[in-house]
């Protein structure tokens, strides 16, 4: 009766208005408090700002990205305020262009890992029995691997290339969202709330969707909030080892990966990796916060995730 | 960088390890054994046993998804195009048997230490990697023994001191720790304290100038002070030094902000009140009571931080010429070089569940409660 792609439309209501009975109004998330903590307010600048650039790239960039020129690995200043690649590529410009593929490219991979693993997760939670089982251990097998690793070893296998490695980045880490979920829509199942609708007559896919999702959303939110530094990390570390963007893409971590063979050209690696820094600490600093603002009984979900 | 959340599975950071939390199967309730213990470990055993298998399938259905075709890549153009050679090749390594037998003779094989052949080494996978994996194995230690110490340490003050100043700047500077792109620290490290200031050793494992020592662990360190070899030893901690502080900074990150949040956790037990209030000096509370309430959830942490340990080498090591297992998937991966890759990614996955495994049963050891379910 439902739609597998139900799951991702309940985490959106987050603030409770689609759910089959109307709850009390109880926040999840106090919104304002986030901006009394300067840092959480320097994270939310610096995404604003990095999503501003990668939005108007082709027009704020002094140079386009691929154009080469004779001025080649010239130092930073003049024409080129962060210098030139071994290509005579402008670094500013494709570090902006860079934004536009890493920014949207982790966007798609959190919202798409979210997705999939909270809805498997669910089902997993919700149905127990076989499909729990065969769920849980796919996820076993998965943890049983360091994740770049096991990306790495994927993506190696369907071949390097963007389309792989974000392939292989999906396989990877929806199985954190699995078992979050999971364990809360456990928690939730027998509550009171959910039982009386059961008992009303709700089918379980609209007990699943309508009552259960909307109360566990904000900790599945919170861990993609967190899941945004290392879906960058992990999106630059297998370009920056040949198997995530092919050249000439302007990507971060084969930019950083450049700089490794220009070793005295300091700036195409620095300003580069920079770029990846600058983003993942802002997306942390907001995911802390969000954390931290949580409702208590919701925030140990979540806890101490490992970054 | 990332690793598995230990904490996804059920509220707070239970004990997860690479699997679902230690639990008693459900024979438990009919027989009760007399040794909680051995049973507990038996249990433990089994499982790793199982998720290694599945580490083995992982490998396996990866390289029989390649899509481009084994027998054309290793007899070459002119073999490949005469049918009767292809049909050899496949029968001679079962390629036209079944997938389930094909799995079953590349469990025989890996038993039997064959894990293939490089392309482009040209030698057995298993020997390259036995030659690689004391490297990364020696650089993993040494920064986790210093991971552990900080960590652990900063993460105790900070929850000691909560809200202050000094947790925050903890917390801050834990942050950037895991923010920091591992590759890059690793490379600007380089260009910084070789490059200008010429402070630290070259990349490599030891000056050229230096012969390793007789080969006993592997280990340079060690085996240089088995040889007596103090030279060499000296030589081969400096160059433990930047790639080693590389991978401590996302380790010490991660461990300070899972040890502030497990004895955030414990600060508020009625226990640490009552030891308090029963007149106890602060020291004795902080260290007898508080953190060895929270001593079980850093141990699990510190298994999945040789996880990160293990990716971060992968990064690290080219930066430093370190010859490990890093370099090695590098080299591997930018090469294609199936088999190298499927080794790595079966020997981390291998050594990765066997921490684990002792993290489990260093938790049953510390915590009866683990066991007596």
């Amino acid at each position: 009766m439902s739609t597998a792609t139900r799951p991702g439309d309940g985490a959106e209501s987050l603030a409770g208005d689609g759910t089959a009975f109307p709850p009390a109004r109880r926040r999840l998330i106090r919104w304002p408090a986030l901006w009394r903590q300067p840092l959480t307010a320097i994270g939310i600048v610096v995404i604003a700002a990095w999503l501003l650039v990668a939005l108007l790239g082709p027009w704020i960039a002094p140079f386009d990205p691929l154009a080469q020129s004779p001025d080649r690995l010239a130092a930073p200043g003049g024409a080129h305020p962060l210098g030139t690649d071994t290509l005579g590529r402008d670094v500013l410009s494709r570090i902006i262009a860079g934004a536009r593929v890493t920014l949207p490219l982790s966007i798609l991979l959190v919202i798409a890992s979210m997705v999939l693993g909270s809805t498997l997760g669910a089902i997993a939670g919700y149905f127990g029995k076989v499909v729990d089982e065969v769920i849980m251990r796919i996820t076993d097998l998965v943890f049983a691997f360091p994740t770049i690793i096991l990306a790495m070893v994927i993506t190696a296998a369907l071949g390097p290339g963007l389309q792989n490695a974000v392939l292989a980045m999906l396989l990877v880490s929806w199985p954190q969202y699995a078992r979050v979920t999971r364990s809360m829509v456990l928690g939730a199942r027998n509550d009171e709330y959910v039982v009386a609708s059961r008992l009303l007559g709700t089918g379980p896919w609209r007990s699943l969707t309508r009552d259960i999702l909307p109360n566990i959303s904000a900790p599945i939110l919170v861990l993609a909030m967190l899941d945004f530094g290392s879906a960058i990390l992990l999106l630059s570390g297998l370009s920056f080892l040949g198997l995530g963007t092919v050249p000439p893409t302007p990507e971060w971590g084969a930019m950083v990966s450049e700089g490794v063979q220009q070793f005295s050209s300091w700036w195409i690696a620095v300003y580069s990796g920079l770029a990846i820094f600058s983003v993942v600490v802002a997306f942390n600093l907001i995911g802390d916060s969000l954390r931290d603002a949580l409702d208590p009984r919701t925030q140990k979900a979540v806890g101490g995730r490992a970054l | 960088m990332t690793s598995p959340s230990p904490a996804a599975d059920g509220g707070s950071i239970a004990p997860v390890g690479v699997s679902d939390p230690p639990q008693a199967p459900a024979s438990a309730t009919r027989v009760r054994s007399r040794h909680p213990l051995l049973r507990y470990i038996a249990v433990r055993a089994v499982v790793s046993a199982l998720l290694v298998l599945g580490v083995t399938l992982v490998t396996f259905v990866l390289t029989a998804l390649v899509p481009a075709d084994p027998a054309a890549a290793a007899l070459g153009e002119r073999s490949a195009s005469d049918p009767a050679a292809v049909a050899a090749y496949r029968a001679e390594w079962g390629l036209d048997q079944p997938l389930p037998t094909q799995y079953g003779m590349y469990l025989s094989r890996l038993a039997h230490g064959d894990l293939g052949r490089s392309t482009q080494t040209r030698n057995p996978v298993a020997t390259d990697l036995q030659a690689a994996f004391p490297a990364t194995a020696e650089l993993a230690l040494a920064a986790l023994t210093v991971s552990i110490v900080l960590g652990v340490g900063l993460g105790l003050l900070a929850a000691m001191r909560h809200r202050s100043w000094l947790d925050q700047t903890i917390r801050v500077l834990s942050l950037v720790g895991i923010s920091t792109p591992t590759f890059w620290l690793a490379l600007l490290l380089f260009f910084v304290f070789f490059y200008q200031l010429g402070w630290a050793p070259g990349s490599g494992r030891l000056d050229p100038t230096f012969i390793p020592p007789p080969r006993v662990t592997g280990f340079y360190t060690i085996d240089a002070l088995l040889a007596g070899d103090l030279e060499v030893f000296r030589n081969a901690v400096g160059h433990l030094v930047l790639p080693g502080a590389v991978l401590t900074l996302y380790t010490v990150g991660l461990l300070t902000r899972f040890s502030r949040t497990a004895v955030l956790d414990v600060l508020g037990d009625d226990y640490v009140t009552a030891a308090r209030a029963k007149g106890l000096p602060g020291r004795t509370v902080t260290l007898r009571y508080v953190l060895r309430g929270a001593l079980l959830p850093i141990l699990t942490v510190v298994g999945l931080t040789f996880g990160s340990l293990l990716s971060g080498a992968v990064l690290t090591e080219t930066i430093f010429a370190w010859n490990g297992l890093g370099q090695y998937a590098y080299h591997a991966a930018t090469t294609l070089d199936l088999q190298a890759i499927m080794g790595v990614g079966l020997v981390v996955g291998v050594t990765y569940i066997a921490i684990n495994f002792v993290v489990d049963l260093l938790y049953g050891v510390i915590d009866p409660r683990v066991r007596a379910r």
